[in-house]
């Protein structure tokens, strides 16, 4: 039985919460959806003008483009690698000093991460000396090297890859701590029966993780719907990078249209509801 | 894990190698700006970090001008300490008022509790995006705008939904007899808080409050909305971003500023990794 308290003495705690999610989230949130319906300086009703602009603009579509090889890339990436390394490091004693350094990144900021990264990249032409480590690779192998942020579509998966660098080991640590929750017994009892690695995989380790993949697979779906910093610093959407969630700042600032960056949100939030909603129900079956 | 009996086990061999590759990648791009902050402009514009491999205890090769430099002129120093107010005001008000009302939801009895639980949970499915407009404008009307109590209350609005979340998940795995003692005993409801409710969470506080203050120390996009122009009250990662579009190519200064600015968060990382993983998870693994 909890305490019951009448009167005003739970809103002295629940309150003040209450208060800043109004400010902050309802009363915005709404507000955002109106203000999608309205003209760039919301003085006049235009209907779904600037939804139509979201939705047929090339720049829309090039953002939409990428977005979805985020999707794709980002997540099958960051999820397929987590799995793999929590399943590896599990078998080796350096096992938490490996995952330290692939956890690592999670620390530092993406803006952090992106001036690492760009300078990974960094491009001179040929002849001249490299600075950047990945044209000094691609030139011990007797290629010419490559202005990776500069070429589309290359520049979009060079920009995946910092993405994976940061958030593998977030995936692969979860992934992890699940995994070390499988009963050994279910293990012991396939190999008894004469199970070989691939089928312990299959029909042990993946079932048992199911909770544990949703969990990062939804993460990171929401990541990349709202992945901005990475592609900020390194492009800012330029040669063909832009992406959904740097397109609205633009509009919002750069070209100061409130309509159009709002309908942008709007559609953003309407993609993130469904995973979020995975999301939160497997938090709440686990917690 | 028993994987002795398993037919076909993956060689240790092979485990090893995709360890410690997983291992050298991760670790090499953070490896090269650590480097490269520590060689001369010259040095830097001219040969690859990795040269200063060949002899990496000669220290004649390495200077600490850049730093010199990004701290004094680059106005990293005046960024570091922004960056320190936002993160601490930006992490204590949301996590007291997070502990208020997570305690409150799950500790006290009255009605509409389900609702305003059910509201927060909602709330996480809102992306910041959202908001940023009619809050924007709002700010700009009551000239919190490009102010540090400003950037408080937004990262207390933002990062509230989560943390009631993660406490609540916390403050419910806590046995209601407790608190019926205490009651029975005599005491009030907030010093039940105070002295039952708030001893009891120090490691999910813990996790939280190293969560939280890494979010915001990390933030870019938040700042960028709210702070405008201002690069008096911007933080690290705002300066850093700053800095990447004026000095794009003088990687000698872009790797020590990106060094200043990732020194809180490693620390923080190394030494309290722990609490920053439990952070992260926040009610996705159980304990």
């Amino acid at each position: 039985m909890r305490r019951k308290t009448g009167g005003l003495t739970p809103l002295l705690y629940v309150g003040p919460a209450v208060f800043f999610l109004l400010i902050y989230q309802v009363y915005p949130a709404l507000q955002t959806i109106y203000l999608s319906f309205l003209d760039r300086r919301s003085e006049t009703f235009v209907g779904l003008t600037n939804y139509k602009y979201v939705f047929t603009s090339p720049v829309m579509q090039t953002a939409f483009k990428n977005n979805l090889l985020w999707l794709i890339f980002f997540t099958a990436g960051t999820v397929g690698l987590g799995l793999l390394f929590a399943i590896l490091v599990d078998r080796v004693r350096y096992e938490s000093f490996a995952k330290s350094i692939i956890f690592m990144p999670m620390a530092i900021s993406f803006v952090g991460a992106g001036v690492v990264w760009k300078f990974m990249y960094t491009y001179k032409p040929q002849g001249s000396e490299q600075i950047g480590l990945l044209n000094q690779i691609l030139i011990i192998f007797g290629f010419e090297p490559k202005g990776w942020l500069l070429e589309s579509p290359i520049n979009t998966f060079a920009l995946i890859i910092v993405g994976l660098w940061i958030w593998t080991g977030y995936c692969m640590v979860i992934l992890s701590a699940a995994y070390k929750g499988i009963p050994k017994e279910l293990v012991e009892a396939a190999a008894v029966d004469g199970a070989n690695e691939l089928q312990v995989f299959r029909h042990i380790t993946l079932p048992e993780l199911r909770p544990a993949l949703t969990m990062v697979i939804t993460t990171m779906l929401v990541n990349v719907l709202k992945i901005f910093d990475i592609i900020y610093v390194m492009t800012n959407g330029n040669f063909g990078t832009e992406v959904i969630a740097n397109r609205m700042f633009k509009e919002m600032f750069q070209f100061a249209n409130t309509g159009r960056a709002s309908a942008i949100a709007v559609v953003l939030f309407l993609m993130i509801i469904p995973i979020m909603y995975a999301n939160i129900r497997q938090k709440l079956r686990e917690g | 894990m028993n994987r002795q009996k398993l037919k076909k086990k993956l060689p240790q061999i092979v485990v090893n190698v995709v360890v410690i590759l997983a291992i050298v990648l991760w670790f090499l791009p953070t490896l090269g700006l650590l480097i490269t902050s520590f060689r001369p402009a010259s040095d830097v514009a001219y040969s690859g970090w990795w040269t200063a491999l060949s002899s990496p205890l000669k220290f004649t090769q390495y200077t600490i001008e850049n730093y010199q430099s990004v701290l004094s002129s680059g106005g990293m120093l005046t960024a570091f300490r922004n960056s320190f107010i936002i993160s601490i005001g930006g992490t204590v008000i949301p996590v007291f008022l997070a502990a208020l009302s997570a305690f409150g939801l799950s500790k006290l009895n009255f009605k509409g509790r389900g609702f305003f639980y059910a509201l927060i949970v909602m709330m996480l499915v809102v992306p910041s995006q959202m908001t940023f407009i009619p809050v924007l404008r709002l700010y700009n009307k009551l000239s919190l705008s490009g102010t540090f109590g400003g950037l408080w209350l937004v990262h207390t609005g933002y990062g509230l939904p989560f943390s009631i979340f993660m406490l609540h998940t916390f403050f419910q795995s806590l046995p209601d007899e407790l608190f019926e003692a205490a009651h029975i005993d005599g005491a009030s409801i907030w010093t039940t808080f105070l002295r039952l409710a708030i001893p009891l969470s120090v490691p999910a506080l813990a996790s939280l409050v190293i969560f939280q203050f890494l979010a915001v120390w990390n933030d870019l996009l938040v700042a960028l909305i709210y702070l405008g122009g201002h690069q008096s009250v911007a933080p690290l990662t705002m300066r850093l971003s700053s800095l990447v579009g004026s000095h794009g190519q003088d990687w000698h200064l872009l790797t020590a500023a990106a060094f200043v600015s990732m020194a809180v968060p490693l620390i923080v990382f190394l030494s309290l990794q722990k609490y920053f993983v439990r952070g992260l998870m926040g009610g996705a693994v159980k304990g």
